[in-house]
């Protein structure tokens, strides 16, 4: 089989631009790896190889035409599944949208327009859980033990990258969808600042903490997604209309005179001693390299998840009521009247998970709890916003875990809602507070898992976290997944 | 604070679900936890503080008013459960 | 016991914008089903709403218009109910933070003028239609009107009776159709209403328990589900038990209302911010921009008819509700005409040829110059006054000036004595009776005489001259 898949996108653009490869090549290998290693690893609901071997074709006839192309253009990813694709069925994993074609793209879609779709990647049911387990379709298993989760929601597109299913992939984080199952995978997800990537497309879980961000192999990668997809949408009332930046640029290597803060209560209680024990390590070396590094405190963490899962909830129990059987999507068989339609379909098309959180949301807003839930922990939201906005006086970026532990069985977790919400506790703040966050491999515990360490940015401060994540970079093992006996 | 089941079948009902018996006593006792674990939101004090609804701070963002194509009614049926003369279908009983 | 009426109203009026007010779909009335939505207004997953800046301009434009405040800080929120019409399983709307608040609508009633509060305007999107088949036995969806933009206006209970009522939303309807942001086309439900109304024992000062009526959709309809709710409400009262506080279903074939949920069933919206949508900061500058565009409204303009033009109060008030009228006062006064004159052919002549064609009165196809044409020509003696109600209609079918439609159909006035005097002789000799009749002393007989000239000559003779000449001839009998 072709090494190509194992090469990183920033080594493929230029092979491609070389002409040294076409994109047909690479992405009939990358069909061929799929092939090889999905029945071990389940990362994608959906395949669209005649789709996307018709892109990297088309790509492949600009180029040799010398037509301007974008820099990724003809190197395959992976979107997932709550990402609407034109013409591709976009599930965000529940039986609910089994067979919803959108007949639009989601703008972000538009944007990587020369990129081949290789397949819509797997994740929990409208991307609430952080195990996608609560998939409607399949689980996904984690590369590096087929035996436990990748993380979630976005862990089929975690998944893929982390093994070789896709040289990059988008995922979308509303609470660190993006960032724990790149930590758990071993693969670099970032989540920009909120309103840097146009949402116009992405299915909304919660409007107001939902972003879209790249999966990539590493640093360099991911700010050459985050080039192609940030910028400002007049679809999306919330994108920042601000011009766009060259994340390349901050791809130094040098952090001297940076300075890093290390907030203690996100390696305090409930973190494992090997998670902390890397935070610490990736401490060292960002010191070695001349950063200047100390511990720092963010009072408001304690109360981040529970307002997070107020607020996310009741967004989302007002998001998942236009699934009602009338213009898309699944509709319950034998209905005979409207009511019937809107129950049964209802009931029946929605997994146990998105039932809870309706349910939750439904509360939270409801006349009489509004003002003692939703509003409070909206007021705790600030709170948490200026808890950082006083911290990012002192420091460029935050050093923090992305995940308290690291990949855990299948079914672990699945019993006790709130044991599997405290999985959210390193990432849920960032969302709250809009900021932007990266999770990046920096080596693995005593049982191989991957661990990832998080670096937080202040507002717009996205390219802090590409220097730092690159300098750091250079410190962490490579790590790769065996698959099926292989690499 | 615990939430009982008659406030659980009020909610299901305005949330449009049905549920089955096990699931009433499940998230019963599932919600009233998770209340209870908001309730740790009550330890700080809130009264000075204004809700923020947004994760930026953009106000008076507009669209002009111009006019672009609409979707082909096809288009906008493809995904219909069940569609008739141009319009989305809704069964009815006869009463 | 004498009971007294207390009457709120809660409008929609659709917008005029071309397109919706979340989407960039055209905003018309007609057309096949589902032939103007886009993935945003048929809510689609994935997509978001973006506003449609003439909308706010609109919705403050309206509060200007009825002497609003206007929010300095606004913002959208969610209405959350199910119904297959509402594509997102919920409303954009506006909950706490309203466009416009604490104006006032003034009207005409038989005491004199009143001043109706105004409780808030606020911006929202309209829904789709949800209707039966049942033949088929089956309900359409159909998502044109879906995301229409409305505007919401809230009355404060200051109504006291169906007529008031009425008063109200005819003063509201001419407002809005005045500053142009709303045609108000009742027939394509551009306007429609909820109707609050309680009972309370005459001098009586807390108000009764108040039901709300739903589904009215023309003004005749909100006058008789409001006379049809206090009748309903006084035959409870006067039984001895008390009106429940419930939402009614307007039937306006049956004449009657429903009860479609009581006070316990009532629906709990669960309101919270958009978070799709950003808050509106509206400037000052911007406020008085839209302010300094306002053209004249109609209690302005009714003021100025009775003031500079000497108009009477019942005048000033018919033509100022219009806004066709009203500009066809100014301009034929412009160019010269009398004012009571031209009020007299616009409420007259004009007003009974737009009622027979089924126009209103903005499609009147002439303008001020030919009726001020048509005004003078009777003045000049040119022609008379029944030859000029004659030709009122041809001014409507043709565009051709009054003088033009005289010549080409032969209506020039005769004032001729010789002429006239003629014709007089040949009236005598046609009718000796009535020339014995006068001998003998019935002087009343030279109307009759009068008459007979005016249908000798088509009616093209003048009068006066037609006067002075009788005089004449008769005096040589």
């Amino acid at each position: 089989m072709s090494e190509l898949i194992f090469k990183t996108a920033h080594e493929l653009a230029d092979l491609l631009e070389k002409k040294e490869i076409s994109s047909e090549e690479l992405t009939n290998a990358q069909f061929e790896r799929i092939e090889k290693t999905e029945k071990y690893i389940d990362a994608y609901i959906s395949l669209n190889k005649e789709g996307a071997l018709n892109k990297a074709r088309e790509i492949d006839r600009k180029r040799a035409e010398g037509q301007k192309l974008s820099h990724l253009a003809g190197i395959p990813a992976a979107i997932k599944d709550n990402i609407c694709t034109k013409g591709i069925t976009t599930t965000c994993a529940s039986k609910m949208l089994y067979n919803f074609v959108p007949p639009y793209n989601a703008s972000v879609m538009d944007r990587l327009s020369d990129t081949p779709i290789l397949g819509k990647a797997n994740m929990d049911e409208f991307a609430m859980g952080s195990s996608t387990e609560t998939s409607y379709f399949k689980k996904t298993k984690n590369p590096f033990d087929t035996g436990r989760i990748p993380g979630g929601s976005s862990g089929g597109s975690g998944a893929a990258v982390s093994a070789s299913e896709a040289i990059f992939a988008l995922g979308s984080d509303t609470g660190g969808s993006i960032r724990q199952p790149a930590s758990l995978c071993g693969v670099v997800g970032f989540k920009p600042t909120y309103g840097l990537v146009s949402r116009y497309g992405l299915v909304a879980f919660a409007s107001s903490l939902d972003q879209i961000g790249p999966f990539t192999k590493d640093i360099h990668d991911c700010a050459l997604v985050l080039n192609e997809i940030c910028g400002h949408d007049e679809h999306d009332s919330t994108s920042l209309d601000i011009p766009t930046a060259d994340f390349t640029k901050a791809l130094t290597g040098d952090v001297k005179g940076m300075k890093i803060g290390v907030p203690k209560e996100y390696i305090g209680e409930g973190v494992s001693d090997e998670v902390r024990e890397k935070v610490l390590e990736a401490a060292r070396e960002f010191e070695k390299m001349g950063a200047e590094v100390d511990e720092c405190s963010l009072s408001m963490m304690p109360y981040s998840l529970a307002a997070y899962y107020l607020i996310s909830s009741a967004e989302a129990s007002s998001n998942l009521a236009r699934y009602d059987g009338i213009r898309y999507g699944f509709r319950a068989d034998g209905c005979t009247d409207v009511d019937e339609v809107f129950f049964k379909t209802r009931s029946e098309g929605f997994g146990d998970e998105v039932k809870r959180r309706i349910m939750l949301g439904t509360f939270v807003l409801s006349s009489g709890y509004y003002d003692a839930y939703y509003k409070k922990a909206q007021k705790v939201r600030t709170l948490i916003r200026e808890d950082f906005n006083k911290t990012f006086e002192k420091y460029d970026v935050l050093l923090a875990p992305t995940s308290p532990c690291t990949a855990w069985k299948f079914g672990e977790k699945s019993a006790d809602p709130l044991e599997m919400y405290a999985a959210d506790i390193c990432t849920v703040s960032i969302n709250i507070a809009g900021l932007p966050a990266a999770s990046m491999p920096f080596g693995v515990d005593k049982g191989g898992l991957p661990i990832g360490v998080q670096l937080i940015g202040k507002p717009l401060g996205d390219a802090d976290i590409i220097r730092a994540g690159y300098a750091l970079e250079v410190h962490a093992p490579k790590i790769s997944p065996e698959i099926g006996g292989a690499r | 604070m615990s939430i009982t089941k008659k406030e659980v079948e009020h909610l299901a009902n305005l949330a449009r679900l049905t549920l089955s018996d096990d699931e009433k006593a499940r998230l019963t006792r599932e919600m009233s936890n998770i209340i209870d674990f908001a309730q740790k939101l009550d330890e700080t004090d809130y009264d000075s503080v204004k809700p923020t609804m947004h994760a930026n701070a953009k106000t008076n963002v507009f669209r002009e008013d111009e006019i672009k194509p609409s979707f082909k009614a096809s288009e906008i049926l493809q995904n219909a459960p069940q569609q008739d003369e141009g319009c989305f279908v809704v069964p009815r009983t006869v009463e | 016991m004498k009971y007294e009426t207390v009457v709120g109203l809660e409008i929609h009026a659709e917008l005029s914008t071309k397109t919706k007010i979340y989407c960039s779909c055209e905003n018309s009335f007609g057309g096949s089903e589902n032939t103007r939505c886009c993935p945003v207004c048929i809510g689609l997953p994935g997509t978001l709403p973006t506003l449609n800046k003439k909308v706010v301009e609109y919705g403050i434009k309206a509060g200007l218009a009825m002497n609003c405040e206007i929010a300095e800080y606004s913002k959208q929120d969610r209405k959350n109910y199910f119904y297959p019409d509402l594509p997102k399983a919920y409303q954009i709307s506006q909950f706490d933070f309203p466009l416009c608040e604490h104006g006032f609508v003034i009207i005409d009633t038989e005491n004199g003028q009143k001043k109706i509060g105004i409780t808030r305007i606020h911006i929202e999107e309209d829904a789709g239609k949800f209707t039966h088949d049942p033949y088929r036995n089956l309900s359409r969806v159909d998502y044109n009107r879906g995301g229409v933009p409305l505007i919401e206006i809230v009355s404060e209970p200051d109504i006291r009776s169906s007529a008031e009522a009425n008063a109200f939303l005819e003063a509201v309807r001419s407002i809005l159709k005045c500053i142009g942001v709303s045609d108000c086309k009742m027939q394509e439900g551009s306007l429609r209403c909820d109707v609050n109304v309680s009972v309370r024992p005459e001098g009586q000062k807390e108000f009764g328990v108040r039901s709300e009526c739903k589904n009215v959709n023309s003004f005749s309809g909100a006058v008789r589900a409001i006379d049809y709710e206090r009748a309903r409400q006084i035959e409870i009262l006067e039984s001895g038990a008390e009106v429940e506080q419930e939402t009614r279903r307007w039937d306006d074939m049956a004449g009657k209302s429903f009860l479609l949920r009581s006070k316990e069933e009532a629906h709990d919206y669960r309101y919270f911010p958009e978070p799709d949508l950003m808050p509106m900061e509206i400037s000052r500058g911007w406020v008085e921009e839209i302010r300094e565009s306002l053209p004249e409204l109609p209690h302005e303009k009714k003021a100025r008819f009775m003031a500079e033009y000497g108009l009477p109060e019942y005048d000033s008030g018919l033509i100022s509700v219009s806004d066709g009228f009203s500009k066809l006062l100014d301009d034929t006064v412009g160019c010269g005409a009398a004012p009571k004159e031209a009020s007299n052919w616009i409420l007259g002549e004009i007003s009974k040829e737009i009622n027979e064609r089924c126009i209103t009165s903005d499609d009147v196809p002439f303008g001020g110059q030919a009726l001020a044409e048509l005004i003078a020509l009777i003045n000049k003696g040119t022609i008379s006054g029944s030859i000029a109600k004659q030709i009122v209609p041809d001014m409507f079918e043709s565009d051709k000036s009054p003088e033009e439609i005289v010549k080409a159909k032969g209506l020039l006035q005769i004032s001729d004595e010789g002429e006239i005097a003629k014709i007089i002789k040949e009236v005598f000799e046609a009718n000796p009776k009535a020339i014995e009749d006068y001998k003998g002393g019935k002087t009343n007989v030279r109307g009759f005489l009068t008459g007979q000239v005016m249908r000798a000559t088509k009616g093209k003779a003048n009068p006066a001259v037609i006067n002075k000449q009788l005089e004449i001839e008769l005096g040589k009998l």
